[in-house]
């Protein structure tokens, strides 16, 4: 029991012996001695499903969740439409492996061409791939798609996630490439030490919109920037923006990526998220990890294929651009689920109730004396900065099962707002503010 | 399979065509047979120098890919773009799909005639 | 079958979101294109994927002996216990001492990964194998560089029967790939090593269980080989479920390895994704784990800290936290006797089935093999004309998921079958009925294979026109 073995006891030492065996040990006859376990595991003994749920409970138990939140910095809660998770648990969907037998694959093939087609249209681009682990880990890869004999350094913007900027960094820590960063300037890239840092060597510029701090980026001088020094620019996009705020295919950017998580996936304290990675006509054939495309089959018929497999690691070996095979598929279905639930309308929808939201937010915590630190437009998050420590307000906010926003330090809180908070709550969150901050 | 008396050869099966310091370098019928349906082909920009004996392009098939290898030491003058949306040019007709261009050859390394180069793919063959 | 963006009509859609109970706000730089997603009810949205579910095989459409990539079962409450509110509604960056739960789970999956690994400490950030093979590197190269070796130590040793990630992760990580060519046996050849072992020798990758399936019994003397150089040890986990809880990688001379758990702690593959690819190290190379750890303290509560010299991140936050879950119930579900169970079952079922084929299919290394056996169908393909790939479709007209075809690269003609431990005698036993079926077909009517499938949903694919002319996404303005 507990091991999901269906062969009793007897017919395993049946099976033994028809496949020429006298007894178990036999099987790893090659491990070594010395090196086999001696005794068991340290690990308790296996239990039946109904203590193993019991303890998995009292762990989720252990957490808080909360029922208002404004916190965001890389992880957003929106609405997830119940149909977005009654698809994405189906089984099949679920337990497939990737699609290598296309003919019994077309499903999670179709989908996956889906997919690429509404992140294409999110983001303006030509081409999409079929999704990278997350959000930071697409920015290290769209930075790697761009390294090359004379160009290698990243220009990274200061205004970017900071769990991103690391992320890139890691991976230029391992490519050998030169990492920069691009200060940061009321909330956005500096565009002054852009223009400083620029040069011949200058493989790509990495620029997030909106901002960490929510503010929206002028990307079409950033892009003309990079541009005219010879370098592609790399644009982070918050997918829900994209239905109201010019998209990197108008501004003109080389590779878009995001964190695809806004499209029907739970917070899950981190993960699994969801890398949206799509290139321009020029750039596609440098994408890494899967792709799939459009073909016939022997009759004629509609099927769709993994392509462009001669870009891969399982073909390229150590010549391959990336060394991705596993992706986030189901994540990606998700987000074409949710896509497809949302609608144009209802994905716009949603991106103004955020901005929205987050406006009257902001206003609302001015009037408790938390001042917006930041200057430009913003999209569904900013920062405040005030006198009163921001432990004191988020304790007290906390106290109200209410998650404020993340603090960046003592005085200053990364806040953010979605479809999802009320009116009610807002004013409630602004109230308690106020109470603290006693203005 | 077709062996043109006016070309060179080199063991990694690429064709050369000799004119003053120019050379025009494509892959022979024996590879392109051998490699299958190519579908891309990786070439390298004008301006590179290219050394007898490296790679300096790749095929792609769907589930290979293959090294090209320069038999000339030069600069890249030309690059055969048509071949970029149309890889199948190499398996329709190989002598005509040549990838580059070299100009300012200053060494080459032994190559073959095509008699000597049939026999070799033939013997590779068995 | 119809794409969703053929289906539906303009003005169609769900009803989602209440109106907006705040003024609105303007942008100065907005979208100009017009968005086109789906106009869809919920009804033909999910009939939709209903139809496309029905061109999907999972792992209970039937037997699933995909070679390397251990399709077992997918438990069920796995999937209940991740999907509690408590671990999918957190916010990533709570407060720690409201997620304690979390983190404790997280501390209690990487005790439990290191007991079963040998390892001392473990990290979730990787997403997957490959991630954790690149993670793993890194470690490698921070350690050399901090004992003033790395311009000198460059090279990864990596045996030509890898698996394709393992040289591109080396590269990625910006080391130069050394391939080592296998023995007669499938195995490492040691001579060959040791002459590529040397100063410039960062490190060696290694499967094993190889990925021929054969445990390399020269284990101690391989890693032996590497350290004595002064290299460190790469475990790819990617077999470990032949052998847990029978011999741990950290015993066998390995310094830094990584898990799948989608393949050994049978959390699901999701048509791709999302997998989970923890890499555990010995202590001397703890400091250099990305991201945080979730340490217990001294009163029984948990924080994160992050190791001293950590090489930074590799994805943002903790990892794919709810693939951790599902790992963490399977493991308490099988416990400490289970564990060793499920491999050696898992051992039973590929000898079994391998028992019942050899005297017809030949195999690329005889003997008994751990998880997996390889087929060389080269022989066959020689007499009948019928290759791998159409003994593959073949499968594929009898209901059988076929197994990884043309790996490893050493072999030709490969297919790798590993049947698993959760698969009963009945389904080995059907299995290898249709296979011997399909010889017999080979040998009198090879025409047939070569047309196989016919009852799948499209037939053999056009893979040259796919990538000659590549059509990547649906036009809408076609």
């Amino acid at each position: 029991m507990g091991a999901y073995i269906p062969n009793t006891e007897k017919e395993r030492w049946d099976m033994l012996k028809a496949a020429g065996f006298s007894d178990f040990s036999e099987l790893y006859a090659d491990v070594p001695e010395g090196i086999r376990l001696k005794g068991s595991l340290a690990l308790p003994p296996g239990q039946a499903e109904l203590p193993v749920r019991r303890s998995m409970e009292k762990l989720a138990g252990e957490n808080q969740v909360f029922a208002h939140i404004f916190r965001g910095a890389g992880s957003y809660r929106h609405y997830i439409p119940a149909i977005v998770d009654e698809i994405a648990t189906r089984e099949k969907f679920v337990t497939a492996y990737t699609p290598y037998q296309a003919e019994i694959s077309q499903g999670i093939l179709q989908s996956i061409f889906e997919y690429q087609t509404m992140i294409c249209q999110l983001t303006g681009m030509e081409v999409s791939n079929a999704s990278v682990y997350d959000g930071a880990t697409a920015a290290a890869e769209a930075a790697a798609m761009c390294i090359g004999k004379k160009r290698h350094t990243v220009l990274v913007s200061g205004a970017a996630d900071p769990g991103v900027r690391r992320v890139i960094k890691t991976y230029c820590f391992g490519n050998g490439s030169r990492y920069l960063e691009i200060p940061e300037k009321d909330g956005v890239t500096d565009r002054g030490k852009l223009s400083e840092l620029l040069s011949d060597e200058t493989a790509c510029v990495y620029v997030q919109q909106p901002s960490y701090y929510g503010c929206l980026e002028d990307m079409d001088s950033l892009c003309e920037m990079a541009h005219g020094a010879g370098a592609k620019l790399i644009a982070g996009c918050n997918p829900i923006s994209l239905a109201v705020l010019k998209t990197p295919g108008e501004y003109g950017a080389d590779i878009a990526v995001g964190e695809g998580q806004p499209l029907g996936i739970p917070m899950a304290f981190g993960g699994p998220y969801l890398g949206f990675m799509a290139a321009t006509k020029e750039m596609f054939r440098k994408l890494p990890g899967r792709i799939v495309g459009q073909t016939v089959d022997r009759d004629g018929k509609r099927g769709f294929v993994l392509t462009l497999q001669a870009r891969e690691q399982h073909i390229r070996r150590e010549k391959a651009g990336s060394n991705i095979c596993s992706n986030e598929a189901l994540c990606a279905m998700r987000a074409a689920v949710y896509l497809a639930a949302m609608g144009a309308r209802g994905l716009e929808e949603a991106a103004k109730q955020c901005a929205a939201k987050a406006h009257y937010l902001q206003k609302a915590l001015k009037g408790a004396g938390l001042f917006r630190e930041h200057s430009g437009e913003f999209f569904h998050e900013f920062v405040t900065a005030s006198d009163t420590p921001a432990e004191a307000i988020l304790k007290a906010l906390e106290r109200k099962g209410i998650l404020g926003g993340l603090p960046l330090d003592g005085k200053r809180i990364l806040w953010c707002a979605t479809e999802m908070n009320t009116i009610e709550e807002i004013d409630e969150t602004a109230a308690i503010a106020k109470e603290v901050t006693g203005v | 399979m077709k062996y043109p008396q006016e070309l060179f050869y080199s063991k990694s099966h690429e064709w050369v065509k000799l004119k003053g310091d120019c050379a025009w370098i494509g892959i022979t019928d024996f590879a392109q047979d051998a490699l299958g349906d190519l579908v891309y082909v990786n070439l390298p920009e004008v301006g590179d120098e290219v050394t007898a004996g490296e790679t300096f392009a790749d095929v792609e098939s769907v589930k290979a890919v293959s090294d090209i290898y320069s038999p000339v030491t030069g600069t890249v003058a030309e690059v055969n773009e048509a071949l970029l949306d149309a890889p199948e040019a190499i398996n329709q007709s190989p002598y005509e799909a040549w990838l580059i261009k070299v100009e300012g050859i200053t060494d080459r390394e032994e190559l073959l005639s095509a008699d000597a180069y049939q026999e070799m793919a033939e013997a590779e063959q068995k | 079958m119809k794409l969703i963006f053929e289906r539906g009509a303009e003005g169609r859609g769900c009803s989602i979101l209440p109106p907006c109970d705040v003024p609105e706000v303007e942008f100065s730089r907005k979208r100009e294109t017009k968005l086109c997603l789906p106009s869809l009810s919920e009804t033909e949205i999910n009939r939709h994927y209903s139809e496309l579910e029905k061109q999907v095989y999972g792992v209970n459409s039937g037997f699933y002996p995909l070679g390397s990539c251990t399709m077992k079962y997918n438990p069920k409450v796995n999937e209940a216990a991740a999907a509690l509110p408590g671990f999918s509604g957190l916010h990533p960056l709570q407060p720690e001492h409201t997620v304690q739960g979390a983190l404790e789970l997280l501390n209690r999956s990487e005790k439990a990964l290191c007991e079963i690994t040998g390892m001392d400490r473990m990290t979730f950030q990787p997403a997957a194998g490959a991630h954790g093979e690149f993670t793993g590197l890194l470690l490698i190269k921070a350690y050399h560089q901090k004992r003033g070796e790395g311009e000198k130590r460059t090279k990864i040793l990596v045996p030509d029967s890898a698996h394709g990630t393992n040289p591109a992760s080396a590269a990625m990580a910006g080391f130069k790939v050394v391939n080592i060519p296998s023995g007669p046996d499938g195995c490492v050849d040691l001579e060959k090593l040791q002459e590529a072992a040397g100063e410039d020798t960062a490190g060696l990758m290694l499967t094993n269980p190889n990925t021929v399936g054969l445990f390399d019994k020269n284990i101690l003397e391989i890693t032996g080989i590497v350290h004595g150089a002064g290299g460190l040890c790469y475990y790819d986990g990617a077999n470990l479920n032949a052998v847990m809880g029978i011999v741990r990688p950290g015993d066998m001379g390995f310094d830094v390895i990584h898990l799948n758990l989608h393949k050994t702690f049978s959390t699901p593959h999701g048509g791709g994704g999302p997998g989970s690819g923890p890499v555990g190290c010995k202590e001397f190379l703890a400091a250099f784990l990305p991201g945080k750890a979730a340490e217990r303290r001294e009163d029984g509560t948990y924080e994160f800290e992050t190791p001293a010299e950590s090489i930074g991140a590799v994805r943002s936050f903790w990892g794919n936290f709810l693939v951790v879950a599902k790992a963490y119930a399977y493991i308490l579900s099988l416990g400490a006797e289970g564990i060793p169970e499920a491999a050696e079952s898992a051992v039973l079922n590929a000898n079994y089935l391998k028992k019942k084929l050899e005297d017809i299919y030949p195999m690329a290394y005889p003997g008994t093999c751990m998880h997996e056996f390889v087929m060389d169908l080269s022989k066959i393909k020689e007499k009948t004309g019928v290759t791998a790939l159409d003994i593959a479709k073949g499968l594929l007209d009898g209901g059988i998921h076929p197994p990884t075809m043309y790996f490893p690269l050493i072999v030709h003609e490969a297919l790798m079958f590993e049947p698993t431990e959760t698969e009963s005698r009945e389904t080995l036993d059907e299995a290898a009925e249709l296979l011997r079926k399909l010889y017999r077909t080979a040998c009198e009517n090879p025409k047939e294979l070569h047309e196989a499938p016919i009852h799948t949903p499209v037939r053999r694919l056009d893979e040259v026109q796919a990538a000659r002319k590549p059509v990547l996404r649906y036009s809408y303005d076609l």
